[in-house]
C-alpha cells in the first residue's frame, strides 16, 4: 500500500501519496496549478515553466516536483501569476498564433491561459517569426507558426512499433519539431487523433479535421481551464 | 437637449485602418443599447457619422485594425493627437491580425503574387503593373500592431470583440469605473 504523506498547500494541510507529481496531488487537493508542456500519463519535462510555484520558498516546476514529508507549497502569489501571464505572453509574441483563424480555437491550452489571466497584449514586442506550415504528410498538418515546443507530442505519442513519430530538428531558438516520415507512415486515424488531442496548441492537426464544434460548446468558451480543479 | 448636457457628454472618435469594419459591427450589435450609447456619448470622427477630420479634441477613441500603409499611420498619429483615451480593438489592431500573415513575406514577394504571379491575376494586368499612384497610400513593410506605432492605453481582444464587451468598455471609460472583463466575453476569436 502506498504511504502517505503529509505537505501544505497554500497554507492548507494536505495529504498524497509520498512521491506523487505536485501537479497532480495539488489536483487532488483542489488546487489547480498551470501547465503547458505537462500532460497526464506521459514523462514531465519541465519546459514551460507555467507550473512554477514555491516549495519551501524556491521557485520551482510543479510537473517535474514530487511530493514529499512536510513540504511547504505556495502556488499562489502575485508575483507568481504574474510570472505565469509573462510566460503566456511571451508564447503568444514568439510564436505566429492567429486565434480567429486557428482550428483549435476554443480548444487551446495557450489560449485559455490567456484567457484565465486576461491577457489582452503580450508586453514584448511580436516577432513574426518566418515559419512553414507542413502538408506532405496523408493524416497530419504540422503548423510550425502556432508549436510552442513543448515536446508533448515527442514524448506522448509511439507508433504500434513503440517508435517516436515526431522529433526535434534544428537547435536553440530554430527548434522545430518534424514528423518522421518513415516512422508515421502507416499511423491509424486514432493515432493522428491521439497527436492532435496531445498538442495543447494547434500545431498538429489532423487533416479534414477542424471547426467541427459550435463557438460556445468548445472547452473553454463557458468556463475557465483549471475550473475543474479549483472553481 | 440643454448646453449642460451636450457638455456632459463624452466625445468618442471611431476609424478602421487596416481591419475589415467587423468590429464597428460588433459595436453596432449593441442593439437596442444604441439608444443608451447615444445618450452617453457623442460620435464626432468616425464611420458612423461620416465626419472625416478631427475639428475637436475627444475623449475616446476607438481604434479597429492595424497599420498596413502610410495613410493607416497619419489616422492612428492624428488619433493619438486628438483623443485623451485611445483602445485597440479587436484582433487587428493589438497584432496586426489576418492582414499580419504577410509580416513573415518579404513585400516584394506579395505584390509580385498581388500583380504579377499570382493564380488570380492571370491576364487581367497586361501592363505588368504593381500600382504606385502617389494618391494610393503606399504600403508598409510589414503590418504593425497600433501599440507600435503609437501608445495605446486600453485593449480589446476579439475577433471581433463582443458586443458586450465593447459596450462594458464604453461604459466603464464613460463613468469612469472599472472595466470587469468578463470570461463570458473575453475571447481571442
Amino acid at each position: 500500500m502506498a504511504s502517505f504523506v503529509r505537505f501544505t498547500l497554500d497554507g492548507r494541510e494536505c495529504l498524497a501519496e509520498e512521491g506523487a507529481q505536485l501537479v497532480a496531488a495539488a489536483k487532488e487537493c483542489g488546487v489547480f496549478i498551470p501547465t503547458l508542456c505537462n500532460c497526464p500519463g506521459i514523462p514531465p519535462k519541465g519546459a514551460c515553466r507555467i507550473c512554477t510555484v514555491l516549495v519551501n520558498g524556491m521557485p520551482h516546476t510543479a510537473c517535474t516536483t514530487r511530493v514529499v514529508e512536510d513540504m511547504a507549497v505556495v502556488t499562489r502569489t502575485p508575483e507568481l501569476e504574474a510570472f505565469r501571464k509573462s510566460v503566456v505572453e511571451i508564447l503568444f509574441a514568439e510564436g505566429n498564433h492567429l486565434c480567429p483563424s486557428c482550428e483549435r480555437s476554443g480548444n487551446c491550452e495557450l489560449q485559455a491561459l490567456a484567457y484565465r489571466y486576461r491577457v489582452t497584449v503580450p508586453h514584448f514586442p511580436y516577432l513574426f517569426p518566418k515559419r512553414d506550415v507542413e502538408a506532405w504528410h496523408p493524416k497530419l498538418v504540422k503548423d510550425h507558426n502556432r508549436c510552442i515546443q513543448c515536446k508533448r507530442c515527442i514524448r506522448g505519442i509511439r507508433n504500434d512499433k513503440g517508435q517516436a513519430i515526431f522529433a526535434f530538428g534544428k537547435r536553440g531558438d530554430k527548434v522545430v519539431i518534424n514528423i518522421d516520415p518513415e516512422t508515421s507512415k502507416d499511423i491509424s486515424d486514432e493515432l493522428a487523433q491521439q497527436a492532435m488531442d496531445i498538442c495543447p496548441v494547434g500545431a498538429i492537426l489532423r487533416k479534414g479535421k477542424g471547426f467541427d464544434t459550435p463557438i460556445g460548446r468548445r472547452t473553454y468558451d463557458r468556463a475557465p481551464i483549471g475550473s475543474e480543479a479549483a472553481p | 437637449m440643454s448646453p449642460k448636457s451636450a457638455k456632459a457628454k463624452k466625445i468618442v472618435a471611431t476609424t478602421s485602418l487596416a481591419g475589415c469594419f467587423g468590429c464597428h459591427m460588433s459595436l453596432l450589435d449593441i442593439d437596442e443599447r444604441l439608444f443608451d450609447l447615444i445618450e452617453l456619448v457623442e460620435f464626432h470622427k468616425s464611420p458612423i457619422d461620416d465626419i472625416k477630420t478631427f475639428t475637436k479634441e475627444c475623449d475616446i477613441g476607438l481604434v479597429e485594425g492595424g497599420c498596413c500603409n502610410d495613410e493607416n499611420v497619419h489616422v492612428l498619429t492624428e488619433f493619438r493627437k486628438h483623443c485623451r483615451v485611445l483602445v485597440a480593438v479587436g484582433e487587428c489592431a493589438i497584432m496586426g491580425g489576418l492582414p499580419a500573415m504577410r509580416n513573415t513575406i518579404p513585400l516584394k514577394e506579395c505584390l509580385d503574387e498581388a500583380y504579377l504571379g499570382g493564380a488570380t491575376v492571370a491576364d487581367c494586368n497586361p501592363g505588368r503593373v504593381i500600382p504606385c499612384d502617389p494618391d494610393i497610400p503606399k504600403i508598409l513593410n510589414r503590418v504593425y500592431p497600433c501599440h507600435e506605432v503609437v501608445k495605446m492605453d486600453y485593449f480589446l481582444p476579439g475577433c471581433p470583440p463582443s458586443a458586450d464587451l465593447i459596450w462594458d468598455a464604453l461604459v466603464a471609460l464613460v463613468s469612469g469605473k472599472e472595466l470587469a472583463l468578463e470570461y463570458r466575453t473575453f475571447k481571442f476569436d
